[in-house]
């Protein structure tokens, strides 16, 4: 039998600890996905800032970040992590490294959405003299903002996966407290209560950023 | 590459009639790449004057190259050779961030309308007039005063996809005249409606042009677009300017064949291929096409020919009056003796054009 007394203030620890991850994540991988992918679209063919060096340039750095399994590019990045924060253990090791792998996502999230704006408001704004930076932040992005709501909501799941990792670099956190007191002990029912809780955790954010992309979209 | 042309801003209110000048302007596109790739003379060696004051429209098949002009004249492409000025301000060779003082002196409606999605009837009015720094007050007064003008008050918090395509192209208009343009150009404004939001959405234009006295440049496929509101016309056919000339003068005599095939397309006052054949069946005398319109006397020389015994049937045709002048043309088929007939034909295509209808 489980003694809950001890593992129930543990496992809301390891909620913390996602928690802060996921979020702190989520909003430095948000800003900097969001102007990789601005400058991708930005730079594209026929578009405002066509530029095809940097369309490319970018193009290339996506392309071979995306596709390294999280696990290794942790590991990878330890000589970067260790430069940058100082260390290569913990939460905000874990950070950097996730804000890496989610970034490079997150940008090609937000230049497919992009493109589904249509081209001819963007002419109708140019018409009218508007200056290309402007064009970008008061046509482009809010046009793109309801699909972009749905891009992000879908983006918190794989940041939640990808913080379950980070308990390989001691950075806690449910992934952690489920492998650690669940997985390696055989104790399924530590396991399945972190699952449960990771698993009401994503509907929440889901429920949420739905409803928010639906009033945006005004469906 | 846009080292020699002069700087400054279009000087407003100058009194020069001339607002746009086209001289020998083309415009190349080059597409593909290494083997792939093909120029496109999209405008070919134009040379025009859009008077101020005016509605100047721009009719021609599709591909002929109007899109591309009119986009040239705000920047939208950049010149490829030649010169383009806009009262005064030369355009060609200019770099995006130059022309922002141009484009705020021109507006533009399109086919598809281009409305904000994410803003409401209002916000896609309003927007212009936030980038142009207006304060709050004076933005919320002009919004009311061009709804008002466009007749869409009470649409005001309304978004664009609970509008009718006539609402859109009002709301395209009063967005394209909030900064208080000199010069509104109008693309397909309205290939996308039916014929009677046509009508109500040219009725604007008009408006537009005779009550705030912006110049109009419309372009369009659709001669009656052409009737019912421009004061000059402008014939393109392969990137060229084939024919230009006041509305009337074209409708009157049009002297290209694809000018007369457009002022056909309306008047429908000429039988078309299948109607020949079939009135080549239905009468056996001779077939005459002429043009009639004001001053032009068939009458009195079908008179004379009746004395000499020709007789006449009205086979095909049609008059139409536009602004304040008739014209369009009868098919008649003539009967009688062949010297007298012949006399008759002779005295017609004396006085007007007139084709003959091959037995
Ligand atoms: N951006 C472009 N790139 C390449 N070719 C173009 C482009 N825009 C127009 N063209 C070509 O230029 C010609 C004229 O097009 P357009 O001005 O759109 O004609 P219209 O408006 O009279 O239908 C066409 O052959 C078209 O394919
Ligand atoms: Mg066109």
């Amino acid at each position: 039998m489980n003694d809950w007394s001890v593992l129930g203030p543990e496992l809301l620890a390891a909620l913390g600890e996602t928690l802060y991850m996921v979020a702190v994540t989520l909003l430095l991988a948000g800003l900097l996905g969001l102007l990789v992918g601005v400058g991708l679209y930005v730079t594209r063919r026929g578009n405002i800032l066509e530029n095809r060096a940097v369309h490319e340039g970018l193009n290339l750095v996506v392309n071979f970040v995306r596709p390294i399994p999280f696990i290794i590019l942790l590991a990878a990045l330890g000589p970067v992590t260790q430069e940058v924060v100082g260390t290569r253990l913990g939460p905000n090791a874990a950070i950097f490294a996730m804000t890496i792998g989610a970034m490079f996502a997150v940008a090609r999230i937000v230049e497919q959405n992009l493109m589904s704006v249509d081209p001819g408001v963007v002419e109708a704004a140019r018409s009218m003299g508007v200056s290309r930076s402007r064009i970008i932040t008061t046509v482009i992005l809010p046009e793109a903002l309801g699909p972009l709501v749905l891009g992000y909501t879908f983006l918190v799941i794989g940041i939640t996966d990808m913080s379950a990792m980070a308990g390989a670099i001691g950075a806690g956190g449910l992934g952690d407290f489920a492998l650690r007191l669940g997985y390696q002990r055989f104790n399924d029912e530590v396991t399945w209560a972190a699952v449960a809780v990771i698993v009401v955790l994503v509907q929440l954010v889901q429920v949420v950023g739905n409803r928010l992309a639906r009033r945006i979209l005004r469906r | 590459m846009s080292a020699a042309v002069p700087a400054g801003p279009p000087s407003p209110g100058r009194p020069d009639e001339v607002l746009v000048r086209f001289s020998n302007v083309s415009k190349t596109f080059r597409t593909g790449s290494g083997r792939a790739a093909r120029e496109v003379v999209a405008v070919d060696d134009v040379s025009l004057d859009v008077r101020r004051g005016e509605i100047f429209g721009v009719i021609g098949y599709s591909g002929a190259g109007k899109s591309t002009l009119v986009r040239l004249i705000n920047g939208l492409e950049p010149v490829s050779s030649g010169s383009l000025t806009v009262e005064g301000f030369e355009v060609a060779g200019r770099r995006e961030t130059e022309l922002a003082p141009v484009r705020q002196e021109i507006g533009m409606i399109f086919q598809q309308f281009n409305l904000f999605t994410s803003r409401t009837v209002a916000g896609n009015v309003e927007y212009p007039l936030k980038r142009a720094g207006w304060p709050k007050e004076k933005r919320r007064a002009r919004v009311a005063e061009l709804l008002e003008f466009v007749g869409l008050s009470a649409r005001a918090g309304n978004y664009p996809e609970q509008l009718s395509g006539g609402q859109k192209q009002r709301v395209g208009i009063a967005r394209a005249l909030a900064t208080s343009p000199k010069l509104l150009l109008a693309d397909e404004s309205t290939s996308a409606l039916d014929p009677e939001t046509t009508q109500e959405v040219l009725q604007v234009l008009q408006r537009v042009n005779r009550e705030l006295g912006i110049t109009i440049v419309i372009i369009t496929h659709e001669m009656d677009v052409v009737r019912a509101i421009a004061d000059r016309v402008a014939v393109m056919q392969d990137g060229k300017v084939v024919e230009h000339g006041s509305t009337v003068d074209i409708f009157a005599r049009p002297r290209t064949e694809t000018a007369h095939r457009f002022v056909s397309s309306v008047l429908h006052s000429e039988p078309d291929a299948r109607e020949v054949e079939r009135l080549r069946r239905a009468h056996r005398g001779r077939l005459v096409i002429v043009d009639v319109g004001d001053g032009v006397d068939i009458g009195g020389v079908l008179s004379d020919g009746a004395a000499r015994g020709v007789r006449f049937t009205i086979a095909y045709g049609g008059i139409s009056v536009l602004q304040e002048q008739s014209f369009g043309s009868l098919t008649f088929e003539l009967t009688g003796e062949d010297t007298a007939v012949q006399a008759v034909v002779d005295e017609m295509s004396r006085i007007t054009t007139l084709r003959e209808v091959a037995a």
